[in-house]
């Protein structure tokens, strides 16, 4: 796969949907295509695939006990095991899961080999990676959960308090929230990473870019709408908790560029249960993460274990038995 | 291919990591280069395992003499493993081609082949599976990430899942823990399906499953190479040991690696088990049917490991022993801590190991029954219940390579420090970075420790030739100490071309080397029949 024609194609296929839905609303009028339809469509792909992938990734069985051990495991007393890094018991492995899932533990050992004359090789500390990420995922998380006012009505407190704090600089009117700024700076970094590292943009996919123009574009429309083209707020929220309750209509006037931002959310949301974003849920799942390091002092039995052909001691000692009894080996049989 | 046949390491290591080819990875098959891929598996070696598709023929070969179904075997077979792997199946789903991988492997780092960044390794046959098993991947092809398995696609898992060792070190830094042992695992048990393997392989296999070890000794030359053994120990120690084999009702049965019976530095280790076990007056026997801890299976498929396996508890069992009690090795411990049990157990004919000699319960082996020596030894030193002199090893700058497998498949870290740090006086850690869960592979394992593969595996040795240099430079070591019998054939490589003046040795022998023996002579050499200390210093 080439490079330059995983960007070039990906870019091609976000700029195509923004103008689908700029068009759609602008020139067609289809409003309720785009601000009902689709995104009902798409709520329902996300939820069914979701679960979908989900059940589908638990039926299929766990035939070995195989975690990373990452430190100490529990074997003799006085030697300190580390439960967090090499779980010995539930505690242990939901805390190396919850370092996992919300503080990107793995992500943060990363470091950056790099080759001297010598020759030798060195490692340097590398947590950019981890740093965009944790921004990243923290930013997309507080974004959700502001625009859960949207849906609301009255708004919960606690959506309230975070939507304050959020906007807490007070930057233009309508104030501009720090999740923004650091969810635009974090996704755009994470591309920057993808296509100036020579060994990332190796191995990216278009998937890969999708994925990046997808989220950016979903942001960059989302500022647009709010900070520069001053959407119709109180239409819009009219729009969403019609479609929370589920008496949707689209009411006329909204600035197409909202319906862009609602429709890459669609494709965002349709898109996911497909794709390599499903990490989300398959993360939980891991075996060499989510299981505990006990595997000589507790059972585990494979489902589908299943005899072996072997070559018994009695086929053994018939091959071998003159010479065994030659040089004094006990036998089975005389 | 012969160590001196390779350029000077500076001219070795006259590579990029950030340069990778112009021509994108998928249309870029590999190139089959003498001295960076193993030979085939030789045909008689299938027939007695009854494998398929056993014929003569090699890598650089237009013609790989496949069956005609070739392609309908392998997807058949990865449908069959998606369904029951739930590594597998998750492992080709989550990745998200982040790159925290990238520079992990040795392979890697060694070579600048981008397609030895797991991500990729591991891309190879994902973009198989988006293809064959996926719906965005059928819609889109290319587009998708798919790519069609045709026989260059083949041949590229050939080769690159014959050069990656299985280590886990990747797993270690990925976010999701995917894990590319589990890819190459079942990516080599597809290549089996149509007869690709390597005689590296697959030769100790079929001479594992009929003679019982890898080199195919059989019984009677396995007594004749113990009571070799036991003869050196004999003029060193002036001490006869005991020498059980094939011992009905002893306690415990040991079982170890065959590598160390018949090869330097490995016998030296060996020796000193023997000596150990004496001096302890351990009720034990070795097997000459069990006589191989190592499994090569674990390098074929999952099916071959626990063919192979199986003998452990079987001898176990007719041998009627108590408990099982393991030596140094690398992935005989990734089979004995995460796969015996589970195959070939519940081993309930057996007791919960205690130690004779202390009295220690081994909790953490109470369902598999087979201890690590080194826990046992570890005990045995923390109750007193050794007479040390570690001034006997005062030669020995020593430091300690983690094993791939006892470090991040069962988390045998402090065990082995422990003993070392009582048996030596002079014992340095390499860098944080390339020991413990971060340490990095020999370069040879995973069957990987052929001669022929002599380039790839001195480049897979680079980083921890690299950190080796490091305390070479900063504490003048010289003993390159480990628990493995791979590591103790591949370091040696290793040392010769990337560090010449460091030897490599197991921890045993150094147990052995300060251990007093009740009624020894005066000991004059080491194991190795070479001096005790410095002439100058003693005056």
């Amino acid at each position: 796969m080439n490079a330059l024609f995983s960007l070039v194609s990906a870019l091609i296929a976000v700029v195509a949907l923004v103008a689908v839905s700029w068009f759609g609303v602008e020139a067609i009028g289809l409003d309720s295509v785009f601000g009902v339809i689709i995104p009902y469509i798409a709520l329902a792909i996300f939820v069914i695939g979701v679960v979908y992938r989900i059940v589908d990734w638990a039926r299929v069985p766990v035939p070995f006990r195989i975690p990373t051990t990452c430190g100490q495991g529990k074997t003799l007393p006085w030697i300190k095991a580390d439960n967090l890094d090499c779980p010995y018991n539930t505690w242990g492995v939901i805390g190396r899961m919850f370092l996992e899932v919300f503080l990107f533990r793995s992500l943060f050992r990363n470091t950056k080999a790099e080759l001297r004359e010598g020759p030798r090789v060195t490692y340097a500390s590398a947590k950019w990676l981890w740093l965009f990420g944790i921004l990243f995922h923290y930013s997309f998380l507080i974004i959700i959960v502001r625009h859960l006012r949207l849906f609301m009505e009255p708004i919960p407190s606690f959506v309230q308090t975070i939507t304050s704090v959020d906007g807490f600089f007070q930057i233009m009117v309508p104030t501009f929230f720090i999740t923004d700024i650091l969810f635009l700076a974090a996704v755009t970094l994470l591309f920057l990473r993808r296509v100036t590292l020579p060994q990332l943009r190796y191995i990216s996919l278009p998937a890969d870019y999708f994925a990046l123009f997808l989220i950016l574009g979903i942001g960059v429309s989302g500022v647009l709408m709010r900070n520069f083209f001053k959407v119709d707020l109180l239409g819009v929220k009219s729009l969403a908790m019609g479609l929370f309750t589920l008496h949707p209509v689209a009411p006329p006037g909204i600035h197409p560029i909202f319906y862009v931002h609602l429709f890459l959310v669609s494709v965002l949301i349709a898109y996911f249960p497909f794709s390599k974003l499903m990490h989300a849920g398959g993360v939980f799942l891991s075996p060499t993460r989510n299981m505990a390091n006990v595997n000589r002092s507790e059972r585990y039995v494979n489902p589908w274990n299943y005899p072996v052909k072997v070559h018994t001691y009695e086929e053994y000692e018939d091959d071998f038995r003159e010479k065994m009894k030659e040089v004094g080996i006990p036998v089975d049989k005389e | 291919m012969d160590l001196h046949d390779l350029p000077k390491p500076q001219d070795l290591m006259d590579i990029d990591l950030n340069k990778p080819p112009e021509t994108g990875w998928m249309n870029n098959p590999a190139v089959f280069k003498d001295g960076t891929y193993s030979y085939p598996a030789a045909g008689k070696n299938l027939k007695i395992l009854g494998m398929p598709n056993p014929r003569q023929w090699a890598p650089a070969d237009e013609d790989w003499k496949l069956p005609e179904n070739w392609q309908e075997i392998i997807l058949k077979g990865m449908k069959e493993r998606l369904e029951k792997y739930r590594s597998f199946r998750l492992f080709m789903d989550i990745c998200v081609r982040c790159g925290a991988c990238a520079d992990k492997c040795h392979f890697f780092i060694g070579s600048g082949d981008p397609k030895n960044m797991p991500v990729l390794r591991a891309e190879l046959i994902r973009s198989v599976y988006r293809n064959d098993f996926t719906l965005l991947g059928k819609m889109l092809g290319r587009f998708g990430g798919g790519r069609e398995l045709t026989i260059d696609v083949l041949k590229e898992w050939f080769y690159y899942f014959f050069q990656c060792t299985e280590c886990r070190r990747c797993s270690v830094f990925c976010p999701y823990g995917i894990d590319t042992a589990e890819v190459t695992m079942i990516g080599r048990e597809l290549l089996n399906l149509v007869g690709l393997n390597i005689n590296w392989v697959i030769e100790p296999v079929a001479n594992c499953y009929r003679y019982g070890n890898h080199l195919g000794i059989p019984p009677h030359g396995l007594l004749d190479m113990w009571e070799f053994m036991a003869d050196d120990v004999e003029d060193i120690t002036g001490i006869k040991v005991n020498l059980p084999v094939n011992k009905k009702g002893a306690e415990i049965l040991f079982v170890t690696p065959s590598g160390d019976y018949f090869a330097d530095p490995g016998t030296y280790t060996c020796m000193g088990y023997m000596m150990l076990f004496h001096e302890l007056g351990l009720d034990y026997t070795w097997s000459t049917y069990a006589s191989e801890g190592g499994n090569f299976g674990l390098f074929t498929s999952h099916e071959m490991i626990k063919r192979l396996n199986a003998k452990i508890y079987a001898e176990a069992k007719r041998l009627g022993v108590k408990w099982i009690l393991g030596g140094e090795c690398g992935h005989m411990w990734r089979v004995v801590h995460q796969y015996m049990e589970t195959m070939n157990g519940p081993a309930d004919f057996l007791e919960e190991p205690v130690s004779p000699i202390t009295g220690t319960k081994f909790e953490n082996a109470k369902q598999t029954k087979m201890v690590h020596i080194t826990e046992f030894t570890s005990d045995l030193i923390k109750n007193g219940k050794l007479k040390l002199d570690p001034s006997r090893n005062d030669k020995i700058i020593a430091t300690y390579h983690d094993s791939c497998n006892p470090a991040r498949a069962a988390g045998l870290l402090e065990e082995p420090r422990y003993v070392i740090r009582n048996v030596t006086n002079n014992f340095y850690e390499m860098p944080e970075n390339t020991i413990r869960e971060q340490t990095f592979c020999c370069g040879g394992g995973a069957g990987l420790g052929n001669d022929e593969n002599i380039e790839m595996r001195m480049r897979g040795a680079f980083p921890r030739a690299s950190a080796l240099n490091h305390v070479v430079a900063k504490h003048d070591v010289n003993r390159l100490l480990c628990m493995c019998a791979i590591d103790r054939a591949t370091l040696t490589a290793l040392t010769h071309y990337w560090a010449p003046d460091v030897t490599v040795g197991g921890i045993h022998e150094l147990v052995a080397n300060a251990l007093v023996m009740n009624g020894e002579k005066e000991r004059t050499v080491d194991l190795r029949g070479e001096p005790l200390g410095d002439e100058e210093e003693d005056e």
